[in-house]
């Protein structure tokens, strides 16, 4: 193979209204790209035709087919003749292929401010409507499924179950260890000034079943789970794999998401009451550890701060969490766009729709709380 | 065809491929001589595709050299490796396009990351490949946004994108409308003559394959090697073996006449 020059090379004899443009060296796209301007430095005032001489013309890829259409588009804009007798075969047919170009239709106006509102709005409408649609189709489908009439698998169901319970287990023993260790600490820091740190077990065991121990399940189901979720549906609506259910006349709800939501809002209350006893347990440990308060007392004050309203409380918070993941999770893998971005896009929409949502949940329900004094 | 005074292009001698313990193929020799359309045949599941990978470098083989213009492809160091890979253009089965970038970013891309181009070459570059192939006007859609047909042109289009001396095409004709298939076919000759390039395609679709190809190697599946070489249309009319026949008349192999009637 001919090694490339290092430029490609062109001169222009003008003979009267003739202009003979000869040809040299090696045309290589890559290294030379193409020459800027150079229509208007071939086509001088007064030329009426363009020939060609390819006698010295070496080795060419498109670079030189580039150089040829762009002079052809600006002579037929002047209406100077190309006569492309010279050039070799090959360029020819590579020309012909590339018809003229038409012009480009201008590009449309952008949308004005106010209309882009207004159609984000409706967007978020619809939105809105499609969530709750989602909603009203799980308690639906979520009865007959409980009556054994709606298309769901059991194995499906225990499968999205495991995913979503056992295997959280060891990073739910670990934050959950943490967070009860962290509340005794600032309880251990605070209350010890007032000779109150046996106090320390209320405020781990109050903060943890009401508060934290749900927060902080429903926190990492989200980013654990629901991503997962997103990204699974999203990634099986690019490969075309919910057309194939939708033609079978397979209920996605059913098939898709409602085990999913299911699996969810019934983990995540065990995963939390789960959370609730390795949390105490890690209070116990650190104020064992900075305040010597034994066990047998951290227990007993423990045992009497809580209520089985606390309970209630976090149960319901973790059942309401559980059933809002999965089904943003799924609404947002539906939404998602057929191309490979729109899975990783689709993943972290819902972990961040997931955790904002879950923490706003949690607000209302601790507002409401306090109204109604519980 | 087989002209003694210049080197193939591509020379493929005692290949073996395979996955693990399972061999696909063996003992595959053939020559790709330069500015030929060589097509590589064989029924589904008798390793064409495996081959071609072997070929465009994302299948290492087992035994045998692949050698791109008198080069071993597999005995050279990975850097030159990549270097030898961007003289071969590749157009997948499904195009491949990255489905995140508009049609004129994907062709755009190789030359964006791999020259030194300014901008406004690599974007007259490409708006020249996408006119070549007939999508002037598809550049700013988004690969979902196309068509079959046009799936396999705006692939094409990106194959072209650094100038190959070898295009490699992966069932170019599969899953289009006859009149589409032909189009490209002719398309295909009409740029392997522009540009001088040698075309190695691996299809089963006989009038693409009788077309278009003058020499070709065909893979058997069950004796998992090659049993015949030429061109599609000479193996057509002259090739007496069972199964070349039957794939070349589209009819069922003898062996296959009790079963299943």
């Amino acid at each position: 193979m001919r090694k490339p020059a290092p430029t490609s090379n062109w001169t222009s004899d003008v003979q009267g209204a003739t202009s003979l443009v000869a040809l040299s060296g090696d045309w290589v796209a890559r290294t030379d790209g193409i020459e800027e301007g150079v229509a208007q430095r071939v086509l001088a005032p007064g030329i009426r035709r363009l020939k060609f001489d390819t006698a010295k013309l070496g080795h060419w890829d498109s670079g030189l087919i580039a150089f040829l259409i762009t002079l052809r588009e600006a002579a037929n804009k002047d209406g100077v003749t190309f006569d492309e007798d010279g050039l070799p075969g090959p360029a020819r047919r590579l020309i012909a292929l590339s018809p003229n170009r038409a012009a480009k239709p201008p590009a449309e106006p952008p949308i004005p401010v106010p209309d882009r509102v207004g159609l984000w709005a409706l967007q978020m409408g619809t939105e809105g409507v499609e969530a709750s649609a989602l909603l009203g189709n799980t308690f639906l489908r979520g009865g007959a499924a409980l009556g054994g009439r709606a298309v769901i698998r059991a194995r499906d169901l225990v499968e999205a179950m495991y995913d979503a319970g056992v295997s959280a287990l060891p990073i739910i023993t670990v934050v959950g260890l943490l967070v009860g260790g962290i509340l005794a600490f600032i309880g251990a820091s605070e209350l010890g000034k007032f000779g109150a740190g046996l106090y320390v077990a209320n405020l781990v065991s109050i903060g943890m079943v009401r508060e934290m121990a749900a927060l902080m399940t429903a926190i990492i189901m989200a980013g654990r789970t629901g991503g997962a979720y997103a990204a699974t549906i999203a990634a099986m609506q690019g490969a075309e794999e919910i057309d194939a259910l939708r033609a079978m006349g397979i209920p996605i709800f059913d098939y898709l998401i409602l085990p999913k939501v299911l699996a969810l809002s019934t983990m995540i209350p065990i995963l939390y009451l789960y959370g609730c006893a390795v949390g105490v347990l890690g209070g116990l440990c650190v104020a064992a550890a900075t305040l010597h308060v034994t066990a047998i007392s951290f227990f007993a004050r423990a045992q009497e701060s809580l209520s089985g309203t606390e309970f209630g409380l976090g149960l319901a918070k973790s059942l309401c969490f559980g059933a809002f993941i999965a089904i943003i999770a799924c609404r947002i893998g539906l939404r998602a766009r057929r191309n490979a971005a729109a899975v990783g896009t689709a993943a972290t929409t819902a972990v961040v729709f997931g955790i904002v949502g879950v923490i706003a949940l949690d607000a209302i329900f601790d507002l409401c709380a306090s109204v109604l004094g519980i | 065809m087989a002209t003694l005074s210049t080197p193939p292009k591509l020379e493929v001698e005692g290949l073996a491929i395979g996955f693990g313990e399972t061999i696909i193929q063996h003992d595959v020799s053939f020559r790709v001589e330069a500015g030929s359309v060589f097509a590589i045949m064989g029924g589904s599941g008798s390793g064409k595709s495996t081959l071609l990978k072997a070929l465009i470098g994302l299948v290492r083989p087992m035994q045998g050299s692949i050698r791109i213009e008198q080069e071993d492809y597999w005995a050279a160091s990975e850097a030159r490796r990549a270097e030898i890979a961007q003289g071969l253009g590749v157009l997948f089965q499904s195009g491949a396009l990255w489905s995140s970038m508009t049609v004129a970013q994907n062709v755009a891309l190789p030359l964006r990351l791999l020259s030194q181009l300014d901008e406004a070459s690599i974007n007259g570059l490409s708006e020249l490949k996408l006119s070549l192939v007939g999508l002037a006007a598809a550049g700013d859609l988004m690969p979902a946004a196309l068509s079959g047909g046009m799936v396999k042109r705006a692939g094409l289009a990106r194959a072209l994108s650094l100038d190959p001396a070898i295009l490699m095409l992966d069932e170019p004709s599969s899953g289009l409308d006859p009149i589409t298939a032909k189009r490209l076919d002719d398309l295909i000759l009409e740029l392997r003559d522009g540009f001088g390039m040698t075309i190695v395609l691996v299809s089963h679709d006989l009038p693409s394959l009788f077309d278009i190809c003058d020499d070709g190697v065909f893979l058997d599946g069950d004796t998992k090697t090659a049993i015949a070489h030429g061109a599609p249309s000479r193996l057509r009319d002259e090739c007496d073996h069972p199964l070349v026949h039957a794939f070349m008349h589209r009819a069922r192999p003898d062996a296959d006449q009790g079963r299943a009637s």
